[in-house]
């Protein structure tokens, strides 16, 4: 069975969108392939910056031969239903069969396909991917139509067996496929003539072309930590960059070069940002944890062994950091004298034209942050002015250069204005947690800030109904309410979200004269918790019936009250305790609706027959007692425990007294005694709501 | 293949590319005789890349971008520079390769570079316009732009016109392996009045600076604006035909002359600092406007292709 070799040969494709190229070339030409009954054994797809390539071993070398019937309608039929049969079959009326069918006589199809070479599929299938391959953006150039990356300059098409290669017939629009290739830009740029993917590897990595990415990447990083441990550093690890350089080279040569003394008092996150962002460099610091040196990856070997290369590196390295030791030294200015001027200036900036500039944003937080401030256990000045100054940075210069770095410039600034740490703490922690993975700060100070900067975002957002829908969330509302949730529950915070929200909504007056709809808004951060809290582990009809409590806009309280009644549930008791709760609450129910009366006052301990009852009575006392003090003091597992001892009882009551008694009184006194029961339970969690 | 002999000069710089681009068939134009922010705004790009008529240009651009004026301290920013330009479409398929020449031309010796084509898309949006290329690397420094346009004034540009713009004083910068811009030898070093960048630009770079920052009159600058906006509208709203010669004359050139206009003016009017986040979108829209109409115009005109 024949391989089959195909390389679209293309300028440079950009790094971020190579990986994915390389799959979809790969999964559009074997689907296809397969579609068309062409399988095969194996298929790997590899990507340099000015190639995609994909290797198919073991193809068939033709489609099998084919034979499908399919039936159609009754022969009988009206002539619309037979047109339309004809129409999807693609044959004729005589070509057709009629067939006894048992009503009658029915039309049959009988679709033959002969098979067809591999090379006539891969031509159709390699055409169509080309034409609709799905980059990220895509470009026409000179005078073509054909739409790819960048412009296409050849491709490589070859079928090879034991007797020898040959090129598949194929032409899109003027480029006929071939069996050559290009090895680096410089350093190899003749063309190479090759027979099948072995071939091409071998002879790519001599014309200096190496085809994996992940072999380039393994090349970078090798050499470059080799080399900062030699001179006993380190390189910091950046699994992004490493990737996207391996995607700028073909002919990776790690080099490495000194930071100029003149700039190694700049913060860490400063020069490594600007080295990576600018430059593509791999940050490499010493043993104290300085940033000190940077690698550069470079396209090719030199004859000076990349002096020259790396000279002009240092040299645009030293022209960007002396323009963010300028920015630095300009900003302490400014933040020494009066940091509160660069709040002030955000007065010129909108953050969203119906919720207006920043600085008014900012009022709204510090105001929220000190309702929040004693919630968490912060001081309510202290919460204000950090809310004050946390986004001051966002009119430094550095920030303006590079936005990644608000915040973390915030609290360096705030130091230089002799604000505590803990305030200066705030104005990076507040914008945390970034993401799932991201750290949640404990902080007292930040916990209020970030709070009060997520509720402001939600409420606002909610306010001119700028809801995120389906996959679209523009403004990250999702995770603003996630924030929410982790910050509360980390720091086991007792507050009611609602009043919050209500707190917020009094603080920006309406918007466009409305103001954000408290429930709605609590129920999309209750769907947020529902899954936040079931990726913990906890089940859906858990939080349900927690969620169904009062005071569930106290995560912190709804959270408690969930894993006890998933630990309740998780025992005998429980579980038996949940059945027979239902039992009573159903057959409760029904008596309810067939008499048209409720069943609510209190069952006449006098009216007990027996000693079941009696006892059921009984542990009624003791239980509610006990659930009473647990629950004054939110102690759910202490009232869940209590609770399952009643299972006993319970069991027994049903297993020994009949609820449906003939004596009326009898009657109404056991419905009413089904309804202390489940009371009892509902006050503790509402198992109504538990599957099962 | 053998390393070319280095330039000594900013001007020698110039006359290789020149000389280059001539070479290979570009018609080499002169910078346009108004105020624009870059290259791309001259007519000979912005124009030329609609329609369906082939055109080689290549010429220097003296730019001004107000806002990067430093007084001439900076060591390489300026309010004050020049790019070169070159335009050809359709674009050769051969175009890297085309550039990768004017490289050498200059003296950059491809054996001991590291040039490198990193994505960089392009956009433009007081033009309407975009397209697709890199940002071209030597060593880690920016030195060209490489783009091919997609789309001119809300135009799709068929065919497709590849555009190179080389920022000159960065690159001769390190051609020349000169520091600090006010440094650079400007003619022959050697030569018996030699002179430099600073003696040509220093004090230029230092009046404008006062002049863009502080002094420029913002309420004259804001009637020019709106001045060059309608007169714009009003040159394009005139009759095709004209009725002295009878022949149809679109004034395409004469209106995107006020659209170079109201964007310089806007770009002062940024640098004076009386132009608001919020402003700034709806004073670009305006800009873009203008742009987009003229090119509309231009469109139906000979010079694009038009059958008339």
């Amino acid at each position: 069975m024949p391989d089959l070799l195909i390389e679209l040969f293309s300028e440079e494709i950009p790094a971020r969108m190579q990986k994915r190229a390389a799959e979809d070339l790969k999964r559009l030409v074997t689907d296809g392939l397969v579609e068309a009954g062409l399988t095969y054994g194996g298929a790997a797809g590899f990507s340099t910056p000015r190639r995609l390539t994909l290797a198919i071993e073991g193809l068939l070398a033709e489609s099998p031969a084919t034979r499908e019937e399919r039936k159609g309608p009754r022969t009988d039929a009206p002539e619309k239903a037979l047109e339309g049969f004809l129409r999807s079959t693609g044959l004729s009326k005589d070509q057709l069969e009629a067939r006894d069918d048992k009503k009658g006589q029915v039309w049959f199809a009988v679709i033959a396909r002969e098979g067809r070479p591999a090379s006539e599929i891969i031509a159709e299938v390699l055409e169509a991917a080309i034409r609709n391959f799905p980059w990220p953006k895509s470009m026409r150039w000179g005078a073509g139509t054909l739409k790819w990356v960048r412009p296409l300059h050849s491709v490589l098409c070859i079928l090879s067996d034991e007797a020898g290669a040959s090129i598949v017939d194929f032409e899109i629009e003027g480029i006929r496929a071939g069996d050559t290739t290009h090895g680096h830009r410089f350093m190899a740029p003749d063309p190479i003539r090759v027979t099948g993917f072995d071939d091409y590897d071998a002879k790519l990595k001599s014309a200096f072309v190496v085809l994996s990415a992940e072999d380039r990447a393994e090349t970078i990083w090798h050499d470059a930590t080799q080399m900062a441990f030699a001179q006993g550093l380190d390189v910091v690890e950046d699994k992004g960059l490493l990737a996207e350089v391996a995607g700028l080279v073909e002919w990776p040569v790690a080099l490495m070069g000194a930071i100029g003394a003149d700039f190694l008092e700049l913060p860490a996150e400063v020069l490594q940002t600007s080295m990576k962002e600018h430059q593509k460099f791999f940050s490499v610091k010493d043993k104290q944890g300085r940033i000190t040196h940077f690698v550069t990856v470079a396209n090719r070997e030199t004859a000076d062994s990349g002096a020259t290369i790396l000279a002009g590196n240092q040299k645009v390295l030293s022209a960007r950091l002396a323009d963010a030791k300028f920015f630095w030294e300009n900003d302490l200015r400014v933040a020494s004298v009066d940091i509160t001027s660069w709040t002030d200036q955000l007065a010129n900036v909108t953050f969203h034209n119906k919720l207006g500039s920043v600085q008014e944003r900012i009022k709204r937080i510090s105001k929220l942050a000190r309702e929040i401030a004693p919630l968490v256990g912060a001081d309510a000045d202290e919460a204000q002015t950090a809310a004050l100054i946390a986004k001051a940075d966002l009119s430094s210069e550095m920030v303006y250069e590079f936005p990644e770095l608000q915040g973390i410039m915030g609290e360096y600034y705030a130091q230089k204005a002799e604000l505590s740490d803990e305030i200066a703490a705030v104005a990076r922690e507040h914008y945390q947690p970034l993401g799932p993975s991201d750290d949640v700060p404990s902080a007292p100070l930040s916990v209020a800030v970030a709070l009060a900067d997520k509720i402001d975002t939600l409420t606002g957002f909610w306010a001119i109904d700028e809801k995120p829908t389906g996959s679209k969330d523009p403004f990250a509302l999702r995770r603003a309410a996630l924030g929410v949730i982790r910050l509360v529950l980390d720091g086991k915070h007792r507050l009611g979200l609602a009043k919050l929200i209500e707190a917020a909504n009094e603080i920006a007056g309406p918007r466009d004269g409305r103001l954000a709809d408290v429930s709605d808004l609590n129920g999309f951060i209750n769907d947020r918790l529902k899954v936040y809290l079931r990726d913990k582990g906890i089940r859906f009809d858990v939080i349900d019936a927690a969620l169904a409590m009062p005071n569930a806009d106290d995560l912190t309280l709804l959270v408690k009250r969930a894993e006890a009644l998933q630990t309740f549930l998780g025992t005998e008791d429980g579980e038996n305790l949940t059945q027979g709760f239902k039992r009573a609450h159903n057959i409760l129910k029904q008596a309810e609706e067939k008499d048209g009366v409720e069943y609510s006052y209190g069952p006449d301990p006098k009216l007990a027959e027996g000693p079941v009852e009696v006892a059921l009575f009984k542990a009624l006392d003791a239980v509610e007692a006990l659930i009473a003090r647990a629950m004054k003091g939110d102690d759910f597992g202490a009232a869940m425990a209590a609770m399952a001892t009643l299972r006993g009882p319970v069991d027994a009551f049903f297993e020994d007294v009949q609820v449906n008694a003939e004596n009326a009184i009898l009657r109404r006194n056991r419905l009413n005694l089904l309804h202390r029961i489940s009371a009892t339970c509902l006050g503790v969690a509402d198992l109504t709501r538990i599957d099962g | 293949m053998a390393a070319v002999e280095r330039p000594t000069s900013f001007q020698e710089i110039i006359l290789r590319l020149q000389a280059y681009w001539a070479a290979k068939g570009c018609a080499i134009l002169q910078p346009y005789d108004m105020e624009v922010g870059a290259g791309t705004f001259h007519p000979a790009t912005t124009l030329r890349a609609l329609g369906s008529k082939s055109w080689a240009a290549a010429y220097v651009q003296p730019s001004r971008r107000p806002t990067d004026g430093r007084y001439g301290e900076n060591p390489n920013r300026l309010q004050h520079y020049c790019q070169y330009q070159v335009l050809i479409k359709p674009s050769p398929p051969d175009l890297q390769a085309l550039y990768l020449g004017s490289l050498e031309a200059i003296g950059i010796d491809m054996a001991l570079h590291d040039i490198r084509f990193v994505e960089d898309d392009w956009e433009s949006p007081t033009l309407g316009a975009w397209g697709l290329g890199w940002e071209v690397w030597c060593d880690g420094m920016e030195v060209s732009q490489f783009t091919y346009f997609q789309q001119v004034g809300g135009h799709d540009c068929k065919p497709v016109s590849g555009e190179l713009t080389y920022g000159l004083e960065r690159l001769a910068m390190y051609v020349l392996g000169v520091d600090h811009v006010m440094d650079m030898p400007f003619n022959d070093p050697s030569a018996s009045i030699a002179l430099t960048y600073g003696d040509i630009f220093k004090q230029t770079e230092q009046e404008y600076s006062r002049w863009n920052f502080d002094v420029a009159d913002t309420d004259v600058l804001l009637q020019h604006f709106k001045d060059a906006e309608a007169e714009c509208a009003r040159i394009l709203a005139a009759e095709d035909i004209d009725p002295k010669t009878a022949k149809r004359i679109v004034m395409a050139h004469p209106a995107y002359d006020q659209c170079i206009k109201a964007s310089h003016v806007f770009n002062l009017l940024d640098a004076r600092g009386v132009i608001s986040v919020t402003e700034r979108q709806a004073y670009i829209g305006r800009v873009r406007a203008l742009a987009k109409a003229c090119a509309d115009a231009f469109v139906t005109t000979e010079a694009a292709g038009a059958l008339v």
